[in-house]
């Protein structure tokens, strides 16, 4: 017998399983640079957003034509799955169509598998027209030219070619196309093939069969390096968001602290710090992207830069540099160069590079609203606005760099109580005027 | 008008039913000073204990908190609770939804723990007690839109209790087409009230003025004295300040009854 059929697709299956385990591995390392934040609370919600949100897509379908199309996408990229553990188990033991043996079920199975693929390469079409053709406004921001654009666009392709493999693989096994069931699309394209030998029918078979395979390895690992990693993080990082009203920004306790100090009346001016000497001071907000935790860093890992946030963004709306989208596909990257530098050098090796200013500009960051536009728009529950918030604590408290007209607001603040300069005495006047 | 501070009360030995929290703009902003009149006209008519803190009170630290100053917001909170705290305070109504985010989210870890409400919520509350009612007046049949401000609605998801109070004027609420949850910003959050816009293309309350304009309002409806403002500019840009009227959801119940 000849087994280098079952051994080339055992290497194929290692090498394929093996890269995407150390990209994996790699991601969670990434993510790990960010700062410890807390997010073990109230599990019993997070189950349940996770299932509402990223399981349920809930959120997906408030932009209904978009919505229904990715449920579809995506409910039969889960069920199609099923067909790759038969293909996995006849890859190694050169078996053909294991399953099968379960008779009319396999049929209604395939059958459904083949309905679902078709459906899914209609989507596909539909989202290729809606990206190149309709152009919708936010495929075509400034950000998404280059790599993003390629990317979504690898991405459709990747899957027109994957479901039309799995059609084509089936109308050309004259076998199977006797199940009758099972091949309510692929007996469409059987008549493609009519002028065919049986030898070169069977060669379409088996090579439809491999490319197939080996596309969906390709597939697995190109996820790392794509903002298709959606796929994958947008179950935990459902799990992981805020769960506090969107209104509430969090109270830095490092500050706590010391104004609790300042405003302690019993508090001794002239007593020696209690830290440690060589103990750094905490950094307020965040200039890097290793300043940020993990979960914003997580949030950078799943966007799939659909952008309705920037198309809901007040600031983005009306011409400001200002895009949501942008600050999390320029902290991937950032991030994603931190951890490249870390890979080569064992370390991280100061490279004078930093996410505010070389990456996100401080035009960006001051052009928000604060309106949360963007957290409520995120299909996946990322938070942009916290990433704009802690960069604004950088810019503020580390480099006193806020615009002139915000230091004067909060000198007002400082010394009358009000971001205008009124004396405080006169607060109840206008109940005389 | 019957204004009694914290102070006097205190004096009297008694503790009133709800703190009004006028904050600065209610405070110092001429425009916004009629809506803080307009609501204690509400309270008076309602009969309801009240008291405010006059030259006690100061800024929340909301615009400090949004750029970026993390220091100055929680000396202000702090200094806040102390007076707030002091006098004992369990229950807090204002008409600012910056004034009301910032104390319903963010001073309770810092100490300030109390049951906080936004003037639209209160009102709606009397009402449905039965301690004011609300009848449409001058208001019957106007075509009112309702823009939502920001730090109430998606903020702390409040989206139907100023809804509400229009119906309750015999008037046609008409929504915007971004509206709710969608709601597009009046440009004023975050402290960009206090600095000029960056560089774009348009003012963000132009934008939004747009959006009312096109349902064709007699009334654009809000419960922020910062959307106030920017809607305001926003009609006087289009040069419709004679046909459409900004005005607070407090202004209507008591503008609607001649209060």
């Amino acid at each position: 017998m000849n087994y280098i059929d079952n051994i080339l697709f055992a290497i194929l299956l290692v090498v394929g399983v093996g890269f995407f385990v150390r990209n994996v591995k790699k991601l969670s390392r990434n993510i790990k640079l960010g700062k410890d934040i807390d997010r073990s609370d109230n599990s019993k919600e997070r189950w349940k957003n996770m299932a509402m949100i990223a399981l349920g897509q809930s959120k997906m379908v408030k932009r209904p034509v978009a919505g229904i199309l990715h449920i579809i996408v995506y409910a039969s990229f889960i069920i199609i799955n099923i067909e790759v553990v038969e293909i996995v188990i006849d890859g190694l033991f050169g078996t053909h169509r294991v399953f099968s043996f379960l008779g009319g079920f396999y049929d209604v199975l395939i059958g459904s598998f083949e309905i679902l693929a078709f459906l899914v390469l209609i989507s596909v079409i539909i989202f290729w027209i809606r990206r190149m053709v309709v152009r919708i406004p936010r495929f075509w921001n400034k950000e998404m030219t280059s790599w993003p654009k390629n990317d979504a666009l690898n991405i459709l392709y990747f899957e027109m070619v994957l479901m039309s493999l799995f059609l084509i693989m089936n109308a050309t096994d004259p076998a199977f196309q006797t199940f009758h069931l099972g091949n309510p699309i692929s007996r469409f394209l059987v008549p493609l093939f009519s002028g065919f030998s049986e030898h070169s029918i069977h060669l379409i078979e088996q090579s439809a069969w491999w490319i197939h395979i080996i596309g969906i390895f390709i597939f697995l690992n190109y996820l790392y390096y794509s903002k298709h990693l959606h796929i994958l993080l947008a179950f935990p990082n459902t799990f992981y968001a805020n769960l506090n009203a969107k209104g509430k920004f969090n109270n830095l306790e490092a500050v706590t602290k010391e104004v609790q100090l300042m405003m302690d009346p019993n508090a001794d001016p002239f007593a020696a710090p209690a830290e440690d000497e060589n103990a750094t001071p905490e950094k307020f907000g965040a200039s890097d992207a290793t300043d940020l935790n993990w979960v914003q860093l997580m949030n950078a890992y799943t966007c799939t830069e659909c952008g309705r946030c920037t198309s809901s963004c007040p600031a983005n709306i009306t011409g400001k540099e200002l895009s949501p989208r942008a600050i999390m596909m320029k902290t991937r990257d950032r991030i994603e160069e931190i951890g490249a530098n870390i890979d080569k050098n064992g370390e991280f090796k100061e490279d004078g590079k930093q996410l505010l200013g070389d990456y996100i500009t401080p035009e960006e960051i001051w052009a928000c609203t604060s309106c949360n536009a963007c957290v409520e728009e995120c299909p996946v529950n990322i938070d942009p606005l916290s990433i704009i918030l802690d960069m604004r604590r950088y810019l503020a408290l580390e480099q006193s760099a806020a615009p002139q007209e915000l230091n004067i607001m909060m000198t007002n603040i400082e010394n009358n109580g009000a971001p205008w300069q009124y004396s405080q005495m006169d607060r109840l006047n206008w109940k005389d005027e | 008008m019957n204004v009694p501070t914290m102070a006097e009360m205190m004096a009297q030995g008694k503790q009133p039913e709800v703190l009004f929290w006028v904050g600065c703009a209610g405070s110092f902003d001429d425009r916004a000073k009629k809506i803080t009149k307009a609501f204690v006209k509400i309270l008076n008519k309602a009969n309801v204990e009240f008291a405010v803190l006059g030259t006690e009170e100061s800024c929340t630290g909301d615009p400090a908190k949004r750029a970026g100053n993390e220091f100055l917001f929680q000396m202000q909170a702090m200094t806040n609770i102390e007076v707030l705290n002091g006098y004992e305070i369990k229950k807090i109504v204002t008409a600012c939804p910056h004034c009301f985010n910032t104390f319903k989210n963010e001073y309770p870890e810092l100490g300030g723990k109390y049951e906080v409400y936004h003037h639209t919520e209160f009102l709606k509350s009397l009402l449905d007690e039965g301690r004011l009612t609300i009848e449409g007046g001058k208001f019957k049949g106007k075509k009112i839109t309702f823009h939502d401000p920001c730090y109430l609605g998606r903020a702390n998801d409040i989206y139907e209790a100023p809804r509400d109070l229009i119906q309750k004027l015999d008037s046609e609420l008409v929504e915007m087409k971004r509206s709710r949850a969608k709601g597009l910003c009046c440009g004023a959050g975050g402290a960009q009230m206090f600095k000029d816009a960056e560089k774009g293309d348009k003012e963000i309350n132009i934008e939004r003025t747009d959006d009312a304009l096109k349902t064709n309002p007699n009334i654009i409806a809000t419960g922020c004295p910062f959307c106030n403002t920017m809607m305001t500019d926003g009609v006087k840009a289009a040069n419709k300040e004679n046909e459409i009227e900004v005005l607070d959801i407090a202004e209507l119940i008591a503008n609607a009854e001649d209060l």
